[in-house]
């Protein structure tokens, strides 16, 4: 069959489908996906990531965020083709090579920053992004990292204080 | 470890991704998309399916008119009730009419969901727009019918009493009338529902995954739709995104058109909903209008106090009357009115059903108690927290009998709770007597502060029963089964914290499994702020059951009384000689007599090991096994209460409300993780944010709903919850369990409509008689109510 390239490297494998490269928590995966597949839904039900979780798939209530070369996004309202050759993180991603928790996760569990944990991905991937630009937040501040992101079960008091707290621990673990 | 604020067991596999949410399961499962009514109320005329039958992909289209036997039947009143006249409910795909927007009328199955989506756009259907009755005030004046077999739109009406408060009003020396209204609004968990189907071809036997909150529920309405033995179907509830009541309704339509189709194709088949059919499809509550007559005397004692209600319950009424008769009888709150009449009636419109919503018709019930108190203060010039001291229950006077019938059939009848203890507690915490000096700094300063307090009664841990298993294996694991489900609230936690406690195992040692019928077949469900009440009284009794038994078998081994030992860290021994003990598990293995050793352990269990020879292996009456299997099923509920109060500041121009100060006293009775309690309310408490200051589900006069997105919904952030939640416990044991618990999953979003009312009333001095109240409104009260004043 008759292959398209275009400038990306991206192959146009069959009529509607195309062959992409990802970097995904540090592994290229090649998958090849129609136009219209979602980069949330690529990455869950074509890679079997299912940490990353929908909950709105309007880019609203961010519990699908990944970082994209670094930078937290909606993986509902990013097409997978338009991530092809990107570096993403996703939730499976965060621990230490190791294997224990990251500093934000950590902080999650000692602060009871979850309950139901179907938000919790897209908060841990937007406070890693956020600590990561701001690593010593106020209250106010810590507010402001999580302020687009929705948890109907918490009532977001206990994130907060893990915000503050994986700050804390990231700057516990420098020392 | 009961009472400790232990961290999650749960959280280390969900912080890292590994949780198993119902969309994360079944990856190689067709999906299942539905064609919905675009109409609030529509015959159908026709269903065209071939544009949509040449769609890559496509597997198949089901209509009504596919679906056999008891499958074509209208789907299950769930709870039904005498006052409950008209009940009905709708049908799993449209047949010829339908009654609301996001009504299933088609199912489509397809190799994924974006080709089931590609062909269920282009199936047509053919509609005969029909009037439609959207809203109480409509519902009421039945100038159209949803259901033109129900007069007047009436689904069910009641009216229950004590004492005669028509002539206790007539007599008072003071009255009042107040109008009161709350709008809808809804669960709204970040996870939709959703419904994961395998029919095994080989074993002829049914698997299901639901994200429900309730896995024996829909295991029986499966079954039963299906025409399968309860015997053949499996329901297993995986880690669930929350649900606050809406997914205690069941069978949905889909939960029980996935399982036939996976069945029919013997194929699995998955249903994940979608957030814009979570809002139009599923479901809603707290929309009721309420009508309140209260006399009392110059004391401010209410002598007598007569409401009228009409709720909107939607289309159709699968879970009864349940709604209402909880605000008919929570409202009465910690308060005892010489006499009480309450009436409602429970009115159909053409809008998404309405079942319970965490708080479940108290949010209303509270509104209209606190308001009524409220208006009391303001006509007697009283202090509002003296008021309510004149009517609260006193400790002695418990158990206190209303004279009613709650929600469970049973009398409403609270255990315990202290009342005045806890207002006392509250105007210390939030500085109640010394506010008039804060709000006159403030005025100071040009900012306009209120504050008010609500107080609510919550019958929680309601019946019938709920049931435990505890088995101790060989290796020393004790794996804990209970058949109810977990959204979120950390029944592995406290569960094991419980199991810990009884039989003297490590915490890591314990494995607790929720919501799988393969482990627990027996269970109700999780709603009504029960699972702690009911579970927990289920698996400390299990637990003590094997603990009994552990130490019988163990007393054998060592020659002991069984008085004189006791489980320690998962080694049973002499009282206080450790050196003394064999582990639990090696006590498992003695328990269970062998013929055939499978490791080094077992072969001290065979049958030449040893043992009395004139007696049976296993005796009379005995079984094998370190196990307890017990079930708890109290008397009545058991009343939680609690009191908030808050602080608020209204912007003199832009009218936007600001939350200075937000507090708790709350009493759950004995806390098994304050931890996770605390949680709890926090969540609640946003949740009673939201549907005070900005949640409304906005449908217009025909029936679409306007803002069916987390665009135009208005689901708080942070930014939109209070920056701190002052909390204080109050601990009044119930007597109803072993274990002093009541519950408090409900409890933080009950007061919310109430005490920002008033908080919002006190600053501004308008009363407050409908919610949720945004600034607009605030805005629109100010001008409506300085015209009335020039007027």
């Amino acid at each position: 069959m008759a292959s398209a390239s275009d400038q990306s490297g991206m192959t146009q494998s069959s009529p509607g489908l195309f062959d992409i490269s990802l970097i995904v928590n540090g592994a290229l995966q090649t998958v090849r996906v129609p136009a219209r597949r979602l980069l949330s839904d690529c990455l869950r039900h074509d890679l079997l990531l299912t940490g990353t979780h929908v909950g709105c798939e309007h880019g609203v209530c961010g519990a699908c965020t990944v970082l994209v070369d670094g930078v937290a996004v909606r993986s509902c309202l990013m097409l997978a083709v338009t991530a092809d050759g990107a570096r993403i993180t996703t939730v499976e991603g965060l621990a230490e090579p190791d294997g224990s928790l990251s500093a934000v996760q950590q902080a999650f569990a000692d602060c009871h920053g979850l309950q139901c944990g179907f938000c919790t991905p897209g908060f841990l991937i937007t406070i890693t992004a956020g600590l990561a630009e701001n690593p010593d937040p106020s209250l106010d501040e810590a507010r402001e990292i999580i302020g687009g992101s929705l948890c109907r079960c918490t009532g977001y008091q206990n994130i907060v204080k893990a915000v503050l707290r994986a700050a804390e621990l990231k700057r516990l673990a420098e020392q | 470890m009961f009472g400790e604020p232990i961290a999650r067991l749960e959280d280390d596999r969900l912080l890292r991704g590994n949780g198993a949410y119902l969309d994360d399961l079944g990856h190689d499962a067709l999906a299942a998309a539905f064609v919905r009514s675009p109409h609030a109320h529509a015959r159908v005329l026709g269903i065209d399916v071939a544009g949509a039958l040449d769609v890559d992909g496509l597997v198949a289209i089901y209509t009504y008119e596919d679906l056999p036997g008891r499958l074509a039947e209208p789907l299950p009143l769930l709870i039904p009730h005498p006052a409950l006249t008209h009940g009905r409910t709708g049908y799993p795909l449209a047949s010829d009419e339908v009654n609301y927007v996001g009504e299933p009328v088609v199912m489509v199955i397809a190799e994924d969901r974006y080709l089931a989506e590609d062909a269920a756009e282009r199936i047509m259907v053919d509609y005969e727009p029909l009037p439609a009755v959207v809203g109480v005030d409509a519902a009421r004046a039945a100038v159209h019918l949803v259901h033109p077999d129900v007069p007047g739109n009436v689904a069910g009406h009641l009216v229950q009493s004590n004492g005669d408060a028509a002539a206790a009003i007539a007599a008072a020396p003071r009255t009042l009338d107040l109008d009161l209204y709350i709008e809808r609004s809804a669960s709204t968990p970040l996870e939709g529902r959703g419904v994961l189907a395998r029919w095994d071809t080989e074993s002829r036997r049914l698997r299901i995954w639901a994200s429900t909150q309730t896995s024996t529920g829909v295991r029986a309405a499966v079954a039963a739709k299906l025409e399968l033995a309860l015997a053949d179907v499996d329901v297993i509830t995986p880690d669930v995104g929350g649900g606050f009541g809406v997914k205690i309704v069941h069978p949905w339509p889909e939960e029980v058109l996935v399982p036939w189709a996976a069945r029919l194709l013997g194929r699995p088949v998955k249903f994940t909903e979608d957030r814009i059919e979570h809002f139009v499809a599923s479901a809603h509550e707290r929309g009721q209008r309420h009508q309140v007559r209260v006399g009392f005397d110059d004391d401010g004692r209410v002598l007598g106090l007569d409401v009228r209600f009409w709720h909107d319950n939607g289309a159709y009424i699968p879970y009864g009357l349940i709604v209402p008769i909880i605000t008919s009888t929570q409202l009465l709150g910690p308060y005892k009115p010489g006499a009480y009449r309450v009436e409602f009636s429970s009115l159909y419109t053409n809008t998404a059903i309405v079942t319970p919503y965490r708080g479940a018709g108290r949010p209303q019930g509270a509104f209209v108690m606190e308001r009524t108190m409220d208006a009391i203060a303001a006509a007697l010039g009283l202090d509002r927290t003296v008021v309510r001291e004149r009517n609260f229950i006193r400790p002695q006077e418990m158990p206190y009998d209303h004279g009613l019938i709650f929600q469970d059939g049973r009398p409403l009848i609270y255990d315990s709770g202290d009342y005045p203890a806890a207002l006392a507690k509250l105007k210390a915490m939030v500085g109640w007597d010394g506010f008039e000096a804060e709000r006159a700094a403030a005025r100071d300063h040009g900012r306009r502060l209120g504050i008010g307090l609500a107080c609510y009664v919550e019958g929680t841990g309601v019946g019938p029963y709920e049931g435990a298993h505890v088995v101790v294996e060989t290796s020393g694991k004790v794996k804990v089964a209970t058949g109810l489900t977990t959204q979120g609230q950390g029944h592995q936690t406290v569960f094991a914290q419980i199991v810990a406690d009884e039989l003297g195992v490590p915490i890591g040692d314990i494995e607790v499994v929720t919501g799988d019928t393969r482990a627990f077949g027996y269970a109700v469900g999780t709603f009504a702020s029960r699972a702690a009440v009911m579970s927990g009284s289920a698996v400390a009794l299990a637990a003590r059951a094997a603990r009994a038994k552990a130490i019988r078998v163990a007393a054998a081994a060592l020659e002991a009384s069984p008085d004189d030992l006791e489980i320690s860290g998962g080694i049973v021994q002499i009282k206080g000689d450790p050196e003394s003990g064999i582990a639990i598990g090696t006590v498992a293995v003695l328990s269970n007599p062998l013929r055939y050793a499978f490791d080094e352990a077992a072969q001290a269990a065979t049958q030449f090991a040893g043992g009395d020879i004139g007696k049976p292996p296993v005796a009379d009456g005995d079984e094998p096994g370190i196990e307890g299997r017990e079930f708890f099923s109290p008397l009545r509920s058991t009343f939680a209460s609690g009191m908030h109060a808050v602080v608020v500041e209204t912007d003199r121009l832009t009218a936007e409300i600001r939350i200075v100060r937000y507090c708790v006293v709350h009493d759950c009775g004995t806390l098994i993780n304050p931890r996770i309690v605390e949680g709890q309310i926090h969540g609640g408490v946003a949740q009673g944010v939201a549907g005070a200051l900005y949640e409304r589900m906005a449908y217009d006069e025909t029936g679409q709903l306007q803002n069916a997105s987390f665009m135009d919904f208005l689901m708080p952030y942070v930014s939109e919850v209070p920056a701190g939640i002052e909390i204080d416990h109050l601990e009044t044991p119930s007597p109803l369990n072993p274990l002093g618990i009541k519950g408090a999953g409900e409890a933080g979003v009950i007061p919310g409509a109430a005490v920002f009312a008033a908080a919002i009333e006190d600053a501004e001095g308008i009363p407050i008689t409908s919610m949720p109240i945004s600034p607009s409104d605030l805005f629109e009260l100010r001008s409506s109510h300085r015209g009335d004043r020039a007027v």
